[in-house]
């Protein structure tokens, strides 16, 4: 039956998201220990694990989707990498109690200037990725954009 | 043994916010990414709520590291929410790339903020 198929390879992909979900997880948990954020200042630390995972997972994303369908290494590789590695190793919660925390000790316009910049660098971080990844691709099979293509010359 | 526990529970949370993510996407009839909102919001209010208890219990670092960095951290995701708001900008949906994801930030700090009132207060 195609639904038992479906639930059974739902729990396959589950279990790819969480091996992935380990590894990334693990990242950070070794990051924050090592560069642990102190009370009352910007929390650089999951600063840049956010910025860089949005920027690696539009990267990973776009080029998957430009390489053919989503099927076989491919989703193997966007569940596993991009659900689980990248999605495990960036937090929203961590993010959100931070800025909490900051307004709450009276750093009120440090907490919103946080929250601003996570939130706006994050996307602009994602849509350099998905750019990146998608100028490499158009290079790799010959279709260059015009208006770039006097400057390799 | 904490760091173990710790991975093992953020595998679980990455798992559990496929099957979220997954389950909500099937029901889904608006062209807007709400899983990832859902899922995120849900776990802003649950680190709230644990970092509120943490705070009036001090002590149990262990039980904290383990659910707020290691399962609400693999469960919630930054990465995702960005790059959706891209895919929405670079569509030319930029109305939407604007509201979606400050909405989901002032609903997010709102349901961590009202998590930590709740236990701490």
């Amino acid at each position: 039956m195609a639904v038992t198929r479906g639930g059974a390879s739902t729990l396959a992909s589950a279990g790819l998201v969480a091996l992935g979900g380990c590894v990334g997880v693990a990242a950070r948990y070794g990051l924050e220990e090592r560069f642990p954020a102190s009370p009352g200042a910007w929390p650089w630390t999951t600063f840049w694990i956010n910025v860089v995972g949005s920027l690696l997972l539009g990267a990973l994303l776009e080029t998957l989707l430009r390489t053919g369908p989503d099927d076989g290494w491919r989703r193997t590789a966007r569940l596993g990498c991009g659900t689980g590695v990248m999605g495990g190793f960036t937090t929203y919660s961590t993010f959100a109690v931070e800025t909490v925390r900051l307004a709450e000790g009276g750093q009120v316009w440090l907490g919103v200037g946080y929250a601003l910049a996570s939130v706006a660098l994050g996307i602009l971080a994602a849509v350099v990725g998905i750019g990146v990844a998608a100028g490499l691709w158009r290079r790799a099979t010959g279709m260059q954009a015009p208006s770039r293509a006097g400057g390799h010359a | 043994m904490i760091t173990a526990l710790l991975v093992l529970a953020g595998g679980l949370g990455a798992a559990a916010r496929f099957l979220a993510d997954t389950a909500i996407a099937r029901h889904n009839r608006l062209s807007l990414p709400v899983g990832t909102f859902a899922v995120n919001l849900s776990a802003c209010l649950l680190l709230g709520l644990l970092t509120g208890w943490a705070l009036a219990h001090p002590g149990h670092d262990g039980v904290r590291a383990v659910l707020g960095v290691g399962f609400l951290g693999g469960y919630s995701t930054f990465s995702t929410a960005s790059v959706e708001a891209a895919r929405l900008a670079l569509a030319g949906r930029s109305l939407v790339a604007l509201v979606h994801p400050a909405l989901m930030a002032v609903a997010c700090l709102a349901a961590a903020a009202l998590g930590i009132g709740l236990v701490a207060g």
